[in-house]
């Protein structure tokens, strides 16, 4: 193989990319050796196993992931500014649209409410860590190579062009050869066994390590929209491990599942990616509900309205997101009756949906309101998330979804959840539980001005697309007529907007490094759950001690009766578990042997792959068995601590 | 643990032998032999069911005398199997072009 068929060659764009990524890397080296840091990086961020940590790790790789579907998302915007403009090639608009709807679903939202969920719900329940803290490790590292993989094709080898989607046949063998398409098979079976093992991991964790007196219905609505979308994850993900693999084996050794030939049904890929792919954008919603409704109430100052209802709904919404995928191809041609019947179901959903957004409502009515950021994302979220499901009822309607079907009225609808729910649950939540990571608060005003930038850049950017898209401006179109010009054009300015917002929010980070007064009670915001109990710094362990729950609202109740969670008469040493390096190892390897078969090189592959199974005959055997933190080492943080 | 007194898991690694074996019978049945179609089916069947029965006996603590079977995976196993269900009946409902 040549070095011009292994690197991607012929676009100014690309090499730029390449010279940046050559800088940031050797600028990173660089400073890591000059500051002797590389030990420091392998101990206390390779081979953590503390959730808190691989929290961290998970929201700055996913806001990384942020910026590079960003930059995708601005080119796009770019090139449809104007009709006739010159800026990416159809091939080159191909291959962004795919990177930009892939990382931003798979490499950004879930990995950042990933992130959230591994930070705070031990925290909101009580626990020391996860049930499985190396199994946690191991779907940090498995989520990272598996970005790194995806995130390399544009220099190395070529970037998947069929669509996130990625139907067959266009994306089989026979009219897509070439590595593109492996990257995105490998790249996303890779981060995909991560995710089904947070999946688990986080419903043992909830299910068997809540505080005593905790009760399912008494833990916090962010923990439950997380068990609940721990269910949906442990179901729907093997759906997409398996069509994946078909896919693989179809590409790579020559079965005939998905293709034209053979008696492949390519059709079936179109079935079983939507039988995951949208149980997956509860996955990303879900959460993100559980986000606003911890935010809601804190600074309504009120326990959230209709507890049960809320809970309930959410169990309502994922089991019917298994029973709806076929709305994503109604044109498919499967006839009247079975468009009609996932018509109806597909409605279904509006009814829980309702439910939470009057919930909501219901918390906020005769309420003073304390608006904050985080609250400012949440109320933003309300009417924006409104517009967003009233569009999505009208594209479920089947016959008026001939109409809609695959015009910008479509990508307009699904910008509009996804961005004002997860994305804005994203920013909220960060916010919202930033003091409890880093010990200080970011910057309000910054943090505003970056709302107003980035709220009012969204409404500019999507709301025309749904006027383009009834003007009948088809999606993954590389080059706009002048009729529409208008509309693209006022898209494109909001969606430089929402980047100015985002670069503000970023460099809130390090302004509010450098300036935020530091916190010192651990209760930032006046919080409600358990999470707001502890220290910050919170101590690796968590809880020195907990106390018996007795209500929703945990901390509260504590408040009340002047519990905290260091009782000097019941401390015990705690068992705590220790460090390793072999999930980072281990994911290396499977990242290397997978890059080996994205280029069909399969003895190098299975080589790397026998390395896999060495690493995992050695965790099969490894005694290790954790460290007790010791009774006096326990009063000596604490107290220094809380200042007793 | 250090009350644990098993230190080889031998549940595990027969489990994980037999599951592989299981795997490449299948895949030798539907490439190599000279069976008919719906022989090749009826024993890639027979073979899940067997491959299920490995998994929920040698991981899943289907059976657990020590804890009398307290802590057997019934919900997840009902839930496992709707989705199954959900999946192929599905499947084939969409997919023939009958309806």
């Amino acid at each position: 193989m040549n070095l011009d068929e292994f690197f991607v060659t012929g676009e100014p764009l690309i090499y730029a990319g390449m010279v940046s990524i050559v800088l940031v890397t050797s600028a990173m080296i660089f400073l890591l050796t000059y500051f002797k840091k590389w030990g420091w990086l392998w101990r206390e961020w390779l081979t953590t196993v503390d959730h808190k940590k691989i929290g961290v790790m998970y929201i700055l790789s996913a806001l990384a992931m942020l910026f590079r579907g960003g930059v995708d998302a601005l080119m796009m915007r770019v090139q449809l500014a104007f009709p006739d403009l010159n800026f990416l090639n159809a091939q080159h608009y191909n291959e962004i649209f795919t990177t930009h709807g892939t990382i931003m679903i798979i490499f950004m939202a879930m990995p950042f409410l990933i992130g959230l969920m591994n930070i705070i719900v031990p925290l909101q329940i009580g626990a020391r860590d996860f049930a499985f803290p190396f199994v946690n490790a191991l779907s940090f590292w498995s989520f990272f190579f598996g970005a790194l993989l995806f995130n390399i094709s544009f220099v190395i080898g070529g970037s998947p062009d069929a669509g996130w989607t990625s139907y067959t046949p266009l994306a089989g063998a026979a009219m897509n050869p070439g590595p593109g398409q492996n990257f995105y098979l490998l790249g996303l079976q890779l981060s995909g066994i991560g995710t089904l093992a947070t999946g688990i991991n986080l419903m043992v964790t909830i299910l068997k390590m809540r505080a005593p007196g905790m009760k399912l219905f008494k833990m916090p609505i962010f923990s439950w929209s997380t068990l609940v979308t721990s269910f949906i994850i442990i179901f729907a993900f093997p759906i997409l491990t398996v069509a994946l693999a078909l896919m693989t084996i179809d590409r790579i050794f020559g079965s005939q599942f998905f293709t034209l030939t053979g008696e492949g049904l390519p059709m079936m890929w179109a079935n079983l990616f939507w039988m995951w792919g949208h149980p997956e954008v509860y996955i990303v919603i879900l959460p993100a509900f559980g986000i606003f409704s911890e935010v809601i109430a804190t600074f309504a100052k009120k326990r959230i309205f209709g507890y049960h209802a809320m809970v309930w709904s959410m169990i309502l919404i994922a089991g019917l997101s298994f029973l709806v995928w076929v709305h994503h191809f109604f044109t498919m041609g499967a006839g009247a009756f079975v468009n009609s019947v996932f018509s109806v179901s597909t409605m279904l959903i509006a009814v829980p949906t309702g439910v939470k957004i009057f919930n909501w409502l219901g918390t906020l009515y005769k309420s003073k309101i304390q608006f904050t950021t985080p609250m400012m994302w949440a109320l933003a979220f309300i009417p924006s998330f409104v517009i967003g499901g009233v569009t999505g009822v009208m594209l479920g309607m089947a016959a008026a979804d001939y109409q809609f079907h695959n015009s910008y009225f479509l990508i307009a609808h699904f910008h509009y959840v996804l961005i004002a729910g997860t994305v804005f649950a994203c920013f909220a939540g960060l916010e919202y539980w930033y003091p409890k990571m880093f010990g200080h608060k970011l910057n309000e005003k910054l943090g505003k001005l970056s709302f107003w930038l980035f709220v009012i850049g969204f409404h500019v950017t999507f709301l025309p697309q749904y006027f383009l898209g009834l003007d009948g401006m088809p999606r993954r179109l590389f080059d706009t007529a002048p009729e529409w010009f208008t509309l693209n054009f006022i898209s494109t300015v909001g969606a430089f907007g929402m980047g100015a917002g985002f670069a503000l929010f970023v460099f809130n980070i390090y302004y509010s490094y450098r300036t935020s007064q530091r916190e010192t009670t651990g209760d930032s915001w006046d919080g409600r759950t358990l999470e707001w109990a502890t220290p910050t710094p919170i101590p690796h362990y968590n809880f020195a001690t907990l106390p018996t729950i007795r209500d929703i609202d945990a901390f509260v109740e504590m408040k009340k009766r002047n519990e905290t969670t260091y009782d000097e008469s019941k401390l015990k040493p705690i068992h705590m578990p220790n460090n390793s390096g072999q999930p980072f190892i281990m994911m290396a390897l499977l990242f290397m042997a997978s890059f080996a078969l994205v280029f069909e090189w399969i003895t190098l592959s299975v080589i790397f792959l026998v390395g896999v199974l060495i690493m995992m005959v050695i965790r099969s055997f490894d005694e290790d068995d954790g460290h007790h933190v010791e009774v006096e080492e326990i009063k000596e943080t604490e107290r220094s601590l809380r200042g007793l | 643990m250090s009350n644990q007194t098993k230190r080889i898991p031998t549940h595990h690694i027969i489990g994980f032998v037999l599951s592989i074996l299981l795997t490449i019978l299948a895949a030798w049945t539907t490439i190599g032999s000279d069976l008919s179609t719906n022989w090749i089916i009826t024993i890639i069947m027979l073979l899940a069911v067997i491959q299920a029965g490995i998994q929920l006996i040698m991981f899943m603590h289907i059976v657990e005398p020590e804890s009398k079977n307290g802590h057997v995976p019934w919900n997840m196993m009902f839930h496992g199997f709707v989705t199954a269900s959900i999946v192929v009946a599905g499947s084939i409902f969409v997919m023939v072009y009958a309806f």
